[in-house]
């Protein structure tokens, strides 16, 4: 089948950028989307012309590297799915598509399709984590955890750090993304002792990285490809009460964010002396 | 050049504790004096860079994803073995030691596996801590599930996520040091040279993915944990981006490398379905469980599964190996697939493939617990082949998977270039010439989590690092390097893609030094990437700039590293004369076509040193003693 694609070009993150249309033939119905563009890449390659520049790695669903909108879809049309895993069996042919970076004033474009996603990093650096060293776990059968708690853990871990929820919010909110982790260690016995300050910590990095804010619309669990549940946000809601009440005093320090791509031009020298 | 493994002698079950006993120590208050460069950040390099900066050195960690979560460890789906025996069904650490010497082929050191198996315990407690949400029976305990080449129940899963949920726990683990200081993260950055100073490893030259821009990092040691290189073979189930370019520069200032024609080739992933093709998806060894693999007994047998009857369906695998069924090592399970389709009994349009058939454990356990053990497997195969695996038997072909060969490193995990440490996928160290299923998690993360942090407080303690700047003349001629490559790449402006090279590389590697191998076809493909590898550097076209993002370069300068490694992994599968293991040697058979080692002439690990770009690579053995487990045919019937 033969199909249009009008692709964000856009050749550095101070750029303007704009739609450019082109036109692929002899596209297979078994193709994932990522492979339509790396047959579209390839002829634009051997045209002398720069490829689109897109986001991937695993291309199994898992690593959440790749992502961006469909016709105003993040990860397209199909539930449960990332790009990678969305075969072209879903279009008709002839259709068009518009494919379109995430859009988040917290995700700075890098190029074409790619934005940069680490204030995510930096919301699980802010306390996305137990706090146990290398060497101070006791055996693992002496924490009991019941499969129901077990579960419920694990459909908020599921969460691949792709960056649709927050593309698909009419608020550009990370509420999924932070919530799940809150949940996923807030539901464990191993994650209570930092359930307060762990919730307190994230909520305020959540908020320096100019993520909007969360107004219940539910867009975000809409396109998640791992279907995190709503339900997280909730409980991140109620860690995040519950802490600011008995635990006013800890005033969470926030990682400054990133605003751009800041690592030099030039050859550099090793900056390690941070001592 | 004589290689010392430096096993610790003795009684193999006390060798950990006493190297750990002999190894010098580094003071705390002398350990953030020590900067220590980590180059990846899946399981082994997130687990060794939170590890480290938790014992308080200066540690800087390097990936070329944009985040260290993005890691490949993330996809490996069906779990990790340890020698906990909580399910009380025969299991210890003999045992686990037994099955992966034997499982291995017997081309793998005693010493190494031992150690793994008495660490892999500590894991499963580390990551339980960490809050990974693994497996639980109804009581709140640990649940296991059987895996390939074992007849016990060993290993801990989390759904068909188990490498997704260690990887975040070790991401995890790693942001927290971020964030208390002790580790920088560096993403989308490249290693593209090392430093080899006075004959020590002091430091990377990178390349920063967005701006292009190289860089000199020194250190006092360096670390790679850069993962395998699968992706030689173009398709394979590794990430796009997985590349061998860390490795292969450091075989090329020094570091020996291992075995590597043992690679280890997949036998349930989802069929190649067209040209087009990226890349294979694996379909979890897990499912072998409960699933039953069969062709049809006719040859050309184009009827749908559901219509050929029981009496005309060959349960290969249970039939040739009553006792291990259909789980089977992963080298046997391959090896047998390919045979029926070499037989014209595959299924599918291309004939190549095999059914995993569900229907059996369905009527017996329900597709409600079938769901839970498997869903998210099922629902991935659904959507990429649009077939409901719950109504069909799903269709399966082996992929390249795995690579057990790597850089050569000791004992303590060190290569032949002093303070070059490689861990996890990237050495060649535990696997032997085949990996069990369930292995690669385990010893990534003993690799990362309780190897490196004793072993590298060893080296800096008895060594002295003098300061070295960007001025030093190795450094500039390091740098000098990189800048002449990547502007040769840019300069060709031929006529082929880096792509199509690649897809050509990966076919002449599939076909000749893939599941079974030839003399003849060795040498042949030699000849043939030789020449593809001129026509490369003649013909290639690299659009853009090396000054911006530009993943056109990345892939040239991966692909062309790719080229060289393709030669030696056929040059170390011509020498060695026997089949073992994922290696077959066509010619080293036995009657009832099983791998013939030849223990007598090959019982060694095979490791090759670069010698110049001209000049053909100089093999150094280290010979492989058994004082445990005695080398036997491996018997899985």
């Amino acid at each position: 089948m033969k199909l249009q694609l009008k692709i964000w070009r856009q050749r550095t993150s101070t750029d303007k950028g704009a739609f450019v249309s082109y036109t692929v033939n002899d596209v297979d119905p078994e193709m994932s989307m990522l492979e339509c563009l790396d047959v579209l890449n390839e002829t634009l390659i051997e045209r002398g012309e720069e490829p689109v520049a897109f986001e991937h790695d695993c291309r199994e669903g898992i690593c959440g590297s790749c992502g961006f909108m469909i016709n105003g879809v993040a990860h397209g049309p199909e539930r449960a799915t990332t790009v990678c895993q969305l075969t072209m069996r879903h279009f008709k042919d002839g259709q068009e598509l518009v494919i379109e970076p995430w859009r988040a004033r917290a995700f700075f474009p890098i190029k074409d399709l790619i934005v940069d996603r680490r204030a995510f990093d930096h919301i699980i650096e802010a306390g996305g984590y137990i706090s146990v060293s290398t060497g101070q776990a006791p055996d693992g059968n002496a924490i009991l955890v019941g499969k129901d708690i077990a579960d419920q853990a694990m459909d908020a871990a599921a969460c691949i750090g792709c960056g649709a929820c927050v593309a698909a919010c009419p608020n550009a909110s990370a509420a999924l993304f932070t919530g799940a982790k809150i949940a996923h260690l807030s539901v464990l016995p191993q994650g209570k002792p930092e359930r307060d300050r762990r919730a307190l910590a994230m909520v305020a990095q959540m908020n320096a990285e100019e993520f909007g804010n969360c107004t219940s619309i539910g867009e975000c669990t809409g396109v998640c490809p791992k279907e995190i549940p709503l339900e997280v946000i909730a409980t991140m809601n109620r860690d995040y009460l519950r802490a600011s009440w008995t635990r006013r005093e800890d005033q969470s320090e926030t990682i400054l964010p990133f605003t751009e791509w800041s690592t030099g031009s030039k050859l550099q020298s090793d900056p390690t002396s941070r001592d | 050049m004589k290689l010392d493994a430096k096993i610790p002698s003795g009684p193999i079950e006390q060798a950990w504790d006493k190297a750990r006993f002999d190894m010098k120590l580094v003071n705390p208050a002398n350990k953030r004096k020590h900067s220590l460069i980590v180059v990846g950040s899946g399981l082994a390099g997130a687990a060794a860079a939170a590890s480290l900066g938790e014992l308080g050195y200066r540690v800087k960690c390097f990936c070329f994803q944009d985040s260290p979560r993005r890691a490949h460890s993330i996809a490996a789906q069906g779990g990790i073995n340890a020698a906990k025996n909580y399910p009380n069904d025969g299991e210890s650490i003999y045992r686990l030691f037994y099955d992966t010497v034997k499982g291995g082929d017997f081309r793998a050191r005693e010493g190494n596996i031992y150690r793994l198996a008495q660490i892999s315990v500590d894991i499963i407690d580390q990551c339980v801590a960490q809050g990974v949400p693994f497996a639980r029976e109804y009581g709140g305990s640990l649940t296991n599930r059987s895996f390939g080449g074992a007849q016990v129940s060993r290993t801990f899963y989390a759904r068909g996520q188990t490498g997704q949920q260690l990887l975040l726990g070790a991401y995890q683990a790693l942001e927290r040091q971020v964030h208390a200081g002790s580790v920088t993260m560096i993403p989308r950055t490249e290693m593209l040279d090392l430093i080899v100073i006075d004959g020590k490893a002091r430091g990377i030259v990178t390349r920063n993915l967005v701006t292009g821009a190289l860089a000199v990092h020194i250190a006092d040691a360096v670390i790679l944990a850069s993962g395998g290189y699968g992706n030689v073979y173009y398709l394979s189930t590794n990430a796009k981006g997985s590349n061998v370019t860390a490795t292969w520069r450091a075989y090329k200032r020094g570091a020996l490398f291992a075995n590597p024609c043992f690679t280890q080739i997949h036998p349930t992933c989802i069929p190649v379905s067209g040209d087009y093709q990226s890349k294979l998806t694996l379909m979890s060894e897990s499912l072998r469980n409960d699933g039953r693999i069969w062709v049809p007994l006719k040859k050309g047998d184009q009827r749908p599964p559901n219509e050929i009857p029981e009496s005309e369906r060959d349960y290969y695998l249970e039939r040739r190996y009553p006792s291990f069924g259909n789980l089977v090592p992963r080298d046997v399970a391959s090896r047998n697939a390919k045979a029926v389709c070499d037989e014209g009994r595959g299924v599918g349009k291309t004939g190549l493939g095999v059914y995993l058939d569900f229907s059996d454990a369905i009527s017996r356990l329900g597709e409600k617990t079938i769901r839970e053990r498997y869903g998210n497997l099922f629902d991935m195969y659904q959507r990429i082949t649009d077939e409901n695996p719950y109504k069909v038997p799903m269709r399966i072909y082996p992929a390249i998977h795995y690579t057990m060969g790597g850089l050569w490193v000791d004992y303590q995990l060190q290569s032949t270039i002093p303070g070059l440490f490689v861990l996890g996928e990237a050495n060649f160290s535990d696997h032997g010439a085949n990996r069990l299923g369930a292995s690669a998690l385990m010893q990534g993360l003993s690799d990362g989590y309780f190897i490196i942090p004793y072993t590298i407080g060893n080296y800096l303690a008895t060594n002295k690092f003098p300061k070295v700047d960007e001025s030093h003349a190795e450094v500039q001629s390091a740098v000098s390097e990189v800048r002449q490559k990547t502007n040769k790449l840019l300069s060709i402006k031929g006529k082929r893609t880096v792509d199509s090279f690649h897809r050509e590389l990966g076919k002449l590697v599939w076909d000749y030094c893939g599941m079974a191998r030839t003399a003849e076809g060795l040498e042949f493909a030699i000849g043939k990437i030789r020449a593809l590898r001129e026509e490369f550097w003649q013909n290639v076209t690299v659009p853009g700039s090396g000054d911006d993002l530009n993943q056109s370069l990345e892939k040239a300068g991966r692909v062309a590293d790719f080229f060289e490694l393709a030669e030696l992994m056929c040059i170390d599968a011509r020498d060695r004369n026997e089949s073992c293991g994922g290696h077959f040697r066509e010619e080293y058979q036995t009657p009832d076509g099983e791998a013939q080692r030849d223990d007598d002439n090959y019982s060694y690990v095979a490791a090759w040193g670069y010698t110049g770009p001209d000049s053909p690579p100089q093999l150094t053995k280290e010979p492989l003693e058994f004082h445990y487990v005695h080398p036997s045919q491996r018997s899985y019937k």
